[in-house]
């Protein structure tokens, strides 16, 4: 039995003080709406809390599973309910060009300068750093792969492999294990033969592949065995690697992207919301939130307060982005309807 | 159904293939909740097996945490008035259904049942924006009216099926010794209709009580219900607390379940002694 | 008095009168009947019928562009299709474009635009930005300038498709056609084609759990009903639990079963009944074993509630008149259970229709149903157009059956009667 008492307690004043701040400032409180889970609670410790003790705005937060159609519903019927929501970049994208979030005010946030360049955006400020990897079960696998060619590789690692199902992350990597280099992944991708290419490529595994719907998925397969290696989220996979699993993660060719606090148009706290960003952005507070989930932090000083081992894992490390491709967001905005539709029609033949 | 001493070889071989048929559907429809339940003692964040280790941390997560204490208590406001109403509207309904032809009556049984057909993404968004207008987005009343669309269809189906075999004559003659129409269905048409409107409700609360689509609409953060924080975070993770909370549920419902089995037989005891 | 002339009245006429009774009788029965029905109804319309409608009308809505560039629109369905247009639509045009970047103007065109051709986004943005302050210029020279694009009838002619304030592109997407440029209806590229094929297998799914349900309830149901109550109602307790449990619980429970290393594969291996694991999930086995399971009980309760209400002591007449025990089951039990079967196999081919949490879950890529995407458009490309249209379809598709199935289990009770 492992009940700590401890964690008990700070967890019960934790809760009883953000719901007694809650119930006094409820008329000024800030709508934080996130993707919750692990994720979720992380940011409770390192952003919510301190936030709402630093500057006495108490915080209500909220989870969502990305539906989109509420926020546009939201701003449709002028029925703001929400204040901040943590956002993936094509729905930030589409969002902003759309008018659903207010534009960042960066001269009064004041701080693009100590972020990363993508984390700065017109409507949205970068929240961590996410990567889709290559991860694989090393008790199971003759060697450690290596790439996407690996990956493709059904003599020398037998078994079965795990893919999101979606056109979005496969045909990146059908081209990079197709040879295809990082930097012209996208452009290749844009051409009718480029599209061709990748789909002729995953022909190749498809018998092989077991596609993955949830994000949670991978590493469950992983670890039950389901599955010799899969795409997955470098945060899941760490969290199976602190149990004591012999999961493993190759960095190369890895698509990263970034998830971002977005403002929702016509919320009546524009203000706080900046300002709790400015304090989520701050060196400190993102090291609080990556020292708890393997997210990269968007400030590039957060770093160096983690240990040494904790910054390894993180996406923006160094060595992990060697080989690494950003997702072009703009691309999957654009053409994304039309390639999942011939995804779809490519894997229900 | 027993087996008659005089039953000959064949009908005893039918019977027990009947009788292992039926136990294997039972196995079926139990298996999976029995899976759960051990999952829910694991240390690990993942639901597999073998388990590895035992831990009661799923458990101290859900009971010390506010959001699973707030989301069980938000389900048990909801689910139940969101039947009760399906319950009265669709037994009126069905009733009236039953009771007589009239013109457009295809067309309206076809827009009663219309809630079960239509996706539920589009129900979240259509009320959505039709909620807001009304002021019924963020409230418990908004959730309870969009819940009890959703149960009525129930409801009005399975106590239609049980109205088809009920004798109307019955009603007559229970008029004709002069009982008021309420009398008459309450003395009469309602016993007989109750299994009917039992699983209709028990169908309504179960939508209720597992519906996710349209509540992440309707909600705001402090309506939020079991199903939302079930779903939440499944980007992520299915964490073994929501095997913990199933088998809560399912505890409770068997002890309830069983109270009311030991109600009913002494209730029958007593009527026996009578 | 009257009482007196109501005599007279019923001596003179007798039949006509007894006539008039019987008809106020009837309608009396009709009135009341209605009433029982209307709250619901009116319950049902203002909740449900209201709400979904202004949604299921996205599909054939089109009035972005005609509501952001009144002018625009008016002055480009004049244009005959040949070369590029006027500058009097080039200059309406460039000033509505302009205005449009308050209030979502631009996001709503651009979106719009996109689905015609998805580059339609990247080439309004660049074309704001390098619109000229001052007006006294040439708009034609000026937009040609800005991006070639311009030049084409094609740009053009997208605009003209986008132009009228209905469409029939989403519900003609949504069956795998398009209009081709002469305006025709044609079917779309192959690669492309998928929702035709989605349609089909979500009837054969929803079609195919509904008889596993019928096979497995209908024998459930009838011990249930038979049994004495004692033992039936622990039994129905292992029916109703799974019913209280999550369906996020049971999927995962699922999966936890029958995935390659679950406990069904490592079970039958054990036993050496198979080598090597077999796929048993994320594919149409798994996706039939979950639906089954999460639906079994909607069969089983009404077929249960029928059964209940139906004396046993027809069926024992029967044989004991002589009738083998299984034609008296057939011929005498079975049909006073019709309504049951209807109501059953109904409520589970209905719920069956829209499934789609579980089947994302549990299933491949080639056993998602149309639900499947009606979320996938409207919650993540924002298409509300042709979710609208894929779910006005599925609407169209199941009323209909729906109907069909109505007047078969009318005409066979009609018969039995």
């Amino acid at each position: 039995m492992k009940i700590n008492n401890r964690t008990t307690h700070k967890f019960l004043t934790t809760s009883l003080m953000t719901a007694g701040l809650a119930i006094a400032g409820s008329a000024h409180a800030l709508t934080v709406i996130t993707f919750g889970g692990a994720s979720g609670d992380a940011m409770q410790e390192a952003y919510y809390t301190p936030f709402t003790e630093e500057t006495g705005h108490a915080v209500t937060p909220g989870d969502y599973n990305g539906e989109f159609a509420r926020i546009r519903a939201m701003v449709e019927t002028g029925n703001v309910s929400w204040d901040l929501v943590e956002v993936e970049s094509p729905e930030l994208a589409r969002g902003c060009f759309e008018g659903l979030f207010e534009p960042i005010n960066w001269e009064v946030l004041g701080i693009a300068d100590d972020l990363i360049p993508s984390a700065v955006s017109e409507c949205g400020v970068g929240t961590f750093v996410w990567s889709t990897v290559l991860a694989y079960d090393a008790d199971r696998l003759p060697r450690a792969p290596e790439s996407w060619a690996d990956f493709w590789n059904v003599e020398e690692f037998p078994g079965t492999r795990g893919l999101r199902r979606g056109a979005k992350y496969t045909l990146e990597f059908a081209l990079l294990a197709d040879g295809v280099t990082a930097e012209d992944v996208y452009d290749v991708l844009a051409t009718p033969e480029g599209v061709d290419r990748a789909f002729a490529k995953l022909d190749e595994i498809q018998p092989h592949i077991q596609w993955w719907e949830a994000g949670a998925q991978p590493p469950q397969w992983l670890v039950a065995g389901d599955v010799v290696m899969s795409s997955a989220y470098n945060g899941r996979i760490a969290a199976a690697q602190e149990e004591g699993r012999n999961l493993e993660i190759v960095w190369n060719g890895s698509l990263y992207d970034l998830d971002f606090w977005a403002i929702i148009q016509g919320s009546n706290h524009v203000d706080t919301a900046h300002d709790f960003i400015r304090f989520a952005s701050q060196a400190e507070t993102q090291a609080e939130y990556s020292s708890r989930i393997p997210y990269g932090p968007v400030n590039p000083d957060a770093i160096a307060m983690l240990s040494d081992e904790q910054a390894a894992r993180m996406p923006t490390a160094e060595a992990n982005l060697e080989g690494a491709l950003a997702v072009n967001t703009d691309f999957w905005v654009d053409f994304g309807e039309e390639l999942e539709q011939r995804f779809n029609a490519w894997a229900s033949r | 159904m027993s087996l008659q001493p005089y039953a000959s070889p064949i009908e005893r071989i039918w019977f027990w293939v009947f009788r292992i048929f039926c136990g294997l559907i039972l196995v079926f429809l139990m298996v999976p909740v029995l899976v759960i339940i051990p999952l829910s003692f694991s240390d690990s964040t993942f639901l597999t097996y073998p388990i590895q280790g035992f831990s009661l941390r799923w458990y101290e997560q859900i009971f010390s945490s506010g959001p699973w204490m707030d989301s069980l208590r938000n389900s048990l406001i909801v689910a139940p008035l969101a039947t009760i109403l399906a319950m009265i509207f669709g037994t009126l309904a069905a009733v009236g259904l039953n009771r007589a032809e009239f013109p457009g009556k295809g067309m309206i049984l076809a827009l009663l049942i219309s809630p079960m057909v239509v996706p539920l993404v589009i129900v979240a968004v259509g009320m959505y924006f039709f909620f807001a207008n009304l002021g019924l987005l963020n409230s418990y009343a908004g959730l309870v009216i969009a819940h009890a669309v959703l149960g009525v269809p129930f409801v009005v189906i399975t106590v239609n099926a049980t109205l088809q075999n009920f004798d109307y004559n019955q009603i007559r003659a229970g008029a004709s010794l002069g009982a008021s129409p309420l009398r008459v269905f309450f003395t009469v048409v309602l016993p007989q209709i109750i299994p009917g409107v039992a699983s209709g409700g028990l169908f309504a609360f179960a939508t209720s009580f597992d519906e996710v689509v349209v509540a992440l609409f309707i909600a705001s953060p402090s309506e939020r219900t079991l199903p939302i924080q079930m779903f939440s975070g499944i980007r992520e993770n299915i964490s073994p607390a929501i095997a913990a909370m199933a088998t809560l549920l399912i505890l409770l419902s068997v002890v309830l379940l069983l109270v009311m089995e030991l109600l009913r037989r002494r209730s029958e005891k007593l009527s026996t002694h009578r | 008095m009257s009482s007196i002339t109501a005599n007279h009245n019923a001596d003179n006429q007798p039949i006509t009168g007894l006539k008039a009774q019987l008809r106020r009788a009837e309608r009396m029965k009709k009135i009341k009947a209605m009433l029982l029905v209307a709250p619901l109804a009116l319950f049902l319309i203002i909740a449900f019928v209201m709400p979904i409608s202004s949604m299921l009308w996205r599909s054939i809505d089109n009035t972005e562009v005609s509501s952001v560039m009144p002018l625009t629109a008016a002055a480009i369905l004049d244009w005959d299709g040949q070369g590029i247009p006027d500058e009097a639509v080039f200059e309406a045009f460039a000033q509505e474009l302009r205005e449009s970047r308050a209030g979502g103007g631009l996001g709503r065109i651009g979106r719009r635009l996109n689905y015609e051709d998805p580059t339609f986004r990247s080439l309004l943005t660049q074309t704001l930005r390098g619109l000229p302050l001052s007006t006294e210029v040439s708009w034609t020279e000026e937009l040609i300038g800005i991006n070639a694009r311009w030049n084409e009838t094609s740009t053009w002619l997208a605009i003209q498709r986008t132009a009228p304030t209905v469409t029939d592109r989403y519900l003609l997407a949504a069956l795998d056609l398009e209009r081709d440029i002469d305006g025709k209806v044609a079917q779309i590229a192959e690669n492309q084609r998928l929702y035709v094929s989605v349609f089909q297998r979500t009837l054969v799914i929803a079609g195919g759990v509904t008889l596993i349900c019928l096979f497995l309830g209908f024998p459930l149901a009838y011990l249930l009903a038979t049994l004495p109550p004692s033992k039936s109602n622990l039994l129905l307790i292992c029916v109703l639990l799974p019913f209280w449990t999550s369906l996020l619980v049971r999927t995962a429970a699922w999966i936890v079963l029958l995935q390659s290393g679950g406990l069904v594969n490592s079970g039958l291996m054990a036993t050496g009944i198979i080598d090597s694991p077999i796929q048993l999930v994320f594919n149409r086995i798994g996706v039939f074993f979950a639906m089954v399971h999460v639906l079994l009980p909607f069969m089983i309760l009404p077929l249960y509630s029928v059964m209940k209400g139906v004396p046993s002591s027809y069926q024992r007449a029967a044989v004991s008149l002589g009738a083998h025990p299984f034609a008296a089951f057939w011929q005498v039990y079975v049909p006073q259970t019709v309504s049951g079967i209807a109501a059953g196999t109904i409520l589970v081919f209905i719920m069956a229709l829209g499934y789609y949490i579980t089947p994302a879950l549990v299933g491949g890529p080639s056993d998602q149903m149309v639900s499947y995407y009606v979320a996938y458009y409207t919650n993540t490309t924002n298409n509300w157009g042709m979710a609208a249209a894929l779910g006005a379809l599925l609407l169209v598709v199941t009323l209909l059956l729906y109907m069909v199935y109505h007047k078969l289990v009318n005409q066979k009770q009609l018969v039995r009667s």
